[in-house]
């Protein structure tokens, strides 16, 4: 864990909110609440790998699980704020939105896009994940004893 | 010997066209979708992103595709794919303890906290051929039911209060790595891992059968089970914290054997450990099996001379695309060597000729 994970706790949310989002869903988002904002690559959207790493017993020394794709790029808006996109996948147009989504949370634009992007893209994270753990908690095995005689 | 031969690009060709018009099969069957395979052969994608050892469904999916359905050519495709991507950086280990469980069930414990999920498994099906999904049709929706979706705890934990199961002590050595640096012995069990976790699941099935059966006998429990879905955190230098750059779906098996102690250990459960990519949990149960018997030596037990309890020959055979490529270039012209082993023969049959008819003579 950083030393600084508090002050930044707020980005490193909504980067990693933006990170797992479903493709094209923070595009449609932004694009039905915002005109996107003129930009200049600071490194255009490239795709890449990261290995990953587990823990044997799962806490003990680290071990290389094996890697995943990754889509990465940095632009720069004309204010001068800078965004990066990290994200799963193989997706340039999902990263490069995820980058301006960065930078607007940066400006004074920042509220809007917390309301129109970020909260409906949460709450559709959590929906999913709330059905999912419904379905899980469905098949929950419930053990009953019989009973065997007066106690 | 290798010598350069001409021709054959014509018959190459056609081959390769004739492979395309094959794999597309029957025009009037509709063609299958990369999204199709990705979404109703789920489970033929994760063995090849596990064996493949890249985590991408979409392009697990289309390998299958291409391949036609041979998993191991999928796996190839996959493992050849990886070696063009630059490598961005490497992950926080993941936090299997905060899994958002789809399954989550202990052979060894009935009434463990977050209980025995049983999640979308073939197990308690009666393997009888379901004859409906010939045919189309809709499916139901699956139950629901009311969860406060805490994060279920590791069963070893919260059982090791009497200190009766063996540790896993919080390390932070940098694991080898055999994507980066050749496979050498002696392996660690970092190494092993890393090798178990990408190796051939019949292979690594069949080990751990064998010391089931009683080759290195280790009776296994499993202690644990679970599938579900992890985030993955990445330090990124040029924000100075760490992210999530993404959530991935893994299989995970705490195997708890008894051990009545040895030259260096007290009597205690000891653990064997799987981790597979996807839901793969023939996999992981088979990895934790092998991993517990290869750690023989650290827990002071005797070598008995079982396949399992060797690391050097599980690990270089483990690996299906290195066998399989070895295997497989037999079948490629080997003209040169045959005609030497030809010549060979024929000079020692004249040999052996001249020397009967010199016997016959005396």
């Amino acid at each position: 864990m950083k030393d600084h994970i508090d002050t930044n706790a707020d980005r490193k949310a909504w980067m990693g909110l933006l990170a797992k989002a479903p493709e094209g869903q923070v595009a449609a988002l932004l694009d039905a609440n915002f005109t996107r904002p003129d930009h200049t690559w600071l490194r255009p959207p490239e795709i890449g790998s990261v290995m990953v790493r587990g823990r044997a017993g799962g806490t003990g020394a680290p071990f290389n699980l094996g890697e995943m794709t990754v889509t990465r790029c940095a632009l720069r808006l004309p204010c001068g704020t800078v965004g990066h996109g990290y994200i799963q996948g193989r997706r340039k147009a999902d990263a490069e939105v995820a980058a301006l989504v960065d930078a607007m949370m940066q400006t004074p634009q920042a509220d809007m896009v917390r309301t129109h992007v970020l909260t409906p893209l949460a709450d559709a994270r959590d929906a999913a994940r709330a059905t999912r753990a419904a379905k899980a908690a469905a098949t929950k095995v419930d053990f009953f004893t019989m009973v065997r005689g007066d106690d | 010997m290798y010598v350069a031969v001409k021709g054959g690009e014509r018959a190459i060709e056609n081959a390769h066209a004739w492979l395309a018009e094959e794999r597309r099969g029957d025009v009037n069957v509709p063609e299958l979708s990369v999204a199709q395979i990705r979404e109703q052969m789920a489970l033929a994608v994760n063995r090849v992103m596990a064996e493949g050892s890249l985590f991408d469904p979409d392009l697990a999916a289309l390998a299958i595709k291409q391949a036609r359905g041979d998993l191991i050519e999928a796996i190839f495709l996959i493992r050849a794919y990886r070696t063009t991507l630059p490598r961005f950086g490497t992950s926080e280990p993941i936090a299997t303890d905060t899994m958002a469980c789809d399954r989550r069930i202990s052979a060894t414990f009935k009434d463990v906290p977050g209980g025995q999920v049983l999640g979308p498994t073939f197990d308690y099906t009666h393997r009888l051929l379901d004859f409906k999904l010939a045919a189309d049709g809709d499916v139901a929706d699956a139950p629901q039911r009311e969860t406060d979706q805490a994060d279920v705890p590791h069963v070893t934990d919260f059982l090791n209060r009497e200190g009766l199961i063996e540790e896993a002590p919080h390390d932070d050595t940098v694991p080898r790595d055999l994507t980066r640096e050749p496979l050498e012995m002696p392996a660690d069990r970092p190494l092993r891992l890393q090798a178990l976790a990408r190796a051939d699941e019949g292979f690594t099935l069949s080990l751990a059968y064998s010391t089931q059966r009683g080759y290195a006998r280790n009776h296994a429990f499993v202690g644990e089970l679970r599938i579900g879905t992890v985030d993955v955190e990445m330090d990124i230098p040029e924000l100075g914290f760490a992210i999530d750059i993404g959530e991935i779906t893994i299989t995970e098996c705490e195997s708890v054997n008894q051990f009545t102690g040895s030259k260096t250990e007290p009597p205690q459960f000891t653990r064997g450990y799987g981790l597979v990519f996807g839901q793969t949990e023939r996999k992981a149960i088979s990895m934790a099996l092998v991993d517990r018997a290869m750690r023989w030596e650290e827990l002071g037990e005797d070598n008995v001379g079982a396949p399992v309890q060797d690391t050097e020959f599980v690990l270089y055979h483990s690996d299906n695309i290195q066998a399989t490529g070895f295997l497989e270039h037999i079948k490629l012209p080997h003209y040169v060597d045959f005609q030497s082993e030809l010549e060979l023969v024929r000079k020692l049959r004249r040999e052996a000729g001249a020397a009967d008819m010199q016997e016959a003579a005396e």
